[in-house]
């Protein structure tokens, strides 16, 4: 389980752009998403979500992704769910506190955000508090169409 | 340091022009004093003369006492009652506020009523994980990290507002603190992160144990790269090791602790390992000292509170200055009467 997690924090550059690329294809698909009804494609893109994250990141759906701004560890699966960075608790061989046999999430996150371009300055922006009503929900949709709200809401020829 | 216009014991000081509180830490800490501040360890008990014993161990010797909210997630008397008492006989506590037992409509609740206690001083924590403490079959909360707990207390006192937006009629103030660790990994990401926590409206850093000076220099280096000095009152943490065996025991046990293999040796050849402890503890802090952008000590010497009175005493920080206790104006009168 670990292993999958760890691949993929040594891969953060590529899973990176990868994701960036693939936002711009789901943004493309908003008109689509907008005919169907979001509410209705949220349980099945919601469901190929919680697979392909589960299998890439043990993600745990939090529903406000934030991967990119921490090296592609998931801060959900810190045993305290810290977002904006390691507790002081850190063994000295990297390890969790709570979890001894498991690497700290954040010292994976750290490694991971110096393969980002522009990764350090990602992870030192404060997260907000979580909104635990996302909880499940899916990230990718709630992207897409946060975006299209904004490109809407910005008048056609002036500066985004 | 006093104060001219300090007023009866357990009434808020008149606030200064750009202070956040009414309190004598942040007082002492913006005159440019090197302050101590000390860990008190709430009781077992309901019973407030628990409270006010432990409080009184160190009268004179610190300017600030940080009541502990269930440290190491075991169960003790909450911190903001231990603050509530404290204030009702003037001395400036700093409660301490962990995301883990509750949830922020409870968080910034006990920060409005601290806050209308007298609470002047808070410090904003993760908190230890609950399989640390007597209850690890307790639900972790951690809805809040420190930095966003930093933020809505910020928001609660700088524009009256809840996270949810809704209006508060008069806000805390309150001088809000967060807690660091020079010695854990990663290093080189340790100092951006107290960026991040000064960002979010950290005033104060108490640190926890620094028992590794290099670790400590090279973290206040980057500190300073950061330009984060003047903008955060940085406090060490320091404390005596009972015994070589002590140490080894928190080192493998308490979350955080990073104690240099060559300490504990220092321990270990000792004749009287608890004096040695308390000789190291000076040395630290007169070596802290020395260190440009620190602002003070904090003193954890849980289960040894009577040695803070000696450690202040013998590493000559107060350079003869007196805390406010609640006899201190009467002993001092007293003596200069006798004198």
């Amino acid at each position: 389980m670990y292993a999958a997690r760890a691949w993929s924090v040594r891969h953060a550059r590529g899973l990176n752009a990868f994701y960036a690329k693939f936002e711009g294809l789901l943004t493309r698909m908003h008109g689509l998403f907008r005919a169907l009804g979001y509410e209705r494609v949220e349980r099945p893109v919601a469901g190929i979500e919680k697979v392909v994250k589960g299998l890439l990141f043990d993600c745990q759906m939090c529903g406000q992704c934030v991967l990119s701004s921490t090296g592609m560890s998931c801060p959900m699966n810190c045993p305290k769910t810290l977002r904006n960075g390691p507790c002081g608790g850190v063994r000295d061989n990297g390890n969790c506190e709570v979890n001894p046999d498991m690497k700290c999430v954040w010292v994976e996150a750290y490694r991971g955000s110096q393969r980002i371009p522009g990764g350090i300055e990602a992870m030192s922006k404060a997260q907000f508090a979580v909104d635990q009503r996302l909880q499940g929900r899916s990230s990718w949709l709630k992207v897409v169409r946060e975006k299209a709200d904004s490109a809407s809401a910005t008048p056609k020829g002036a500066l985004p | 340091m006093r104060f001219d216009d300090e007023p009866v014991p357990g009434y808020p000081l008149p606030i200064l022009p750009g202070h956040t509180s009414p309190g004598r830490f942040e007082r002492v800490l913006r005159a440019g004093g090197f302050a101590v501040t000390t860990e008190l360890a709430p009781p077992d008990s309901a019973d407030p003369d628990d409270v006010y014993k432990r409080a009184r161990v160190f009268d004179g010797c610190v300017d600030a006492i940080n009541a502990t909210d269930g440290s190491g997630a075991n169960c003790h008397m909450s911190s903001i009652a231990v603050c509530s008492l404290l204030t009702r006989i003037g001395y400036a506590p700093i409660m301490q506020i962990s995301c883990r037992d509750k949830n922020r409509i409870a968080i910034q609740g006990d920060i409005l009523g601290g806050a209308a206690m007298g609470v002047c001083n808070m410090l904003c924590l993760t908190g230890d994980g609950v399989q640390a403490g007597d209850h690890p079959q307790a639900k972790p909360v951690f809805d809040l990290d420190c930095v966003s707990l930093l933020e809505i207390a910020r928001n609660l006192r700088d524009e009256h507002r809840f996270q949810s937006g809704r209006r508060i009629s008069f806000a805390p103030r309150v001088f809000f603190g967060a807690a660091e660790n020079p010695s854990a990994l990663p290093h080189e990401w340790r100092a951006q992160r107290l960026a991040k926590k000064v960002a979010a409206g950290a005033q104060f850093i108490q640190t926890q144990y620094c028992y590794d000076l290099p670790l400590l220099r090279g973290f206040m280096q980057q500190v300073e790269a950061l330009g984060l000095f003047g903008k955060v009152y940085i406090l060490a943490g320091v404390g005596p090791l009972r015994s070589a065996k002590t140490a080894e025991w928190m080192r493998k046990h308490v979350p955080g602790m990073h104690i240099p293999d060559a300490t504990i040796a220092r321990l270990k050849g000792a004749a009287d390992q608890a004096r040695e402890g308390i000789n190291i503890c000076i040395e630290l802090i007169q070596a802290i000292r020395e260190i440009r952008g620190i602002s003070g000590v904090h003193i954890m010497a849980y289960r040894q509170e009577e040695s803070v009175a000696q450690i202040v005493d013998q590493s000559r920080i107060l350079q003869g200055r007196s805390p406010w206790y609640p006899e201190r104006d009467a002993a001092q009168f007293s003596h200069r009467n006798a004198s």
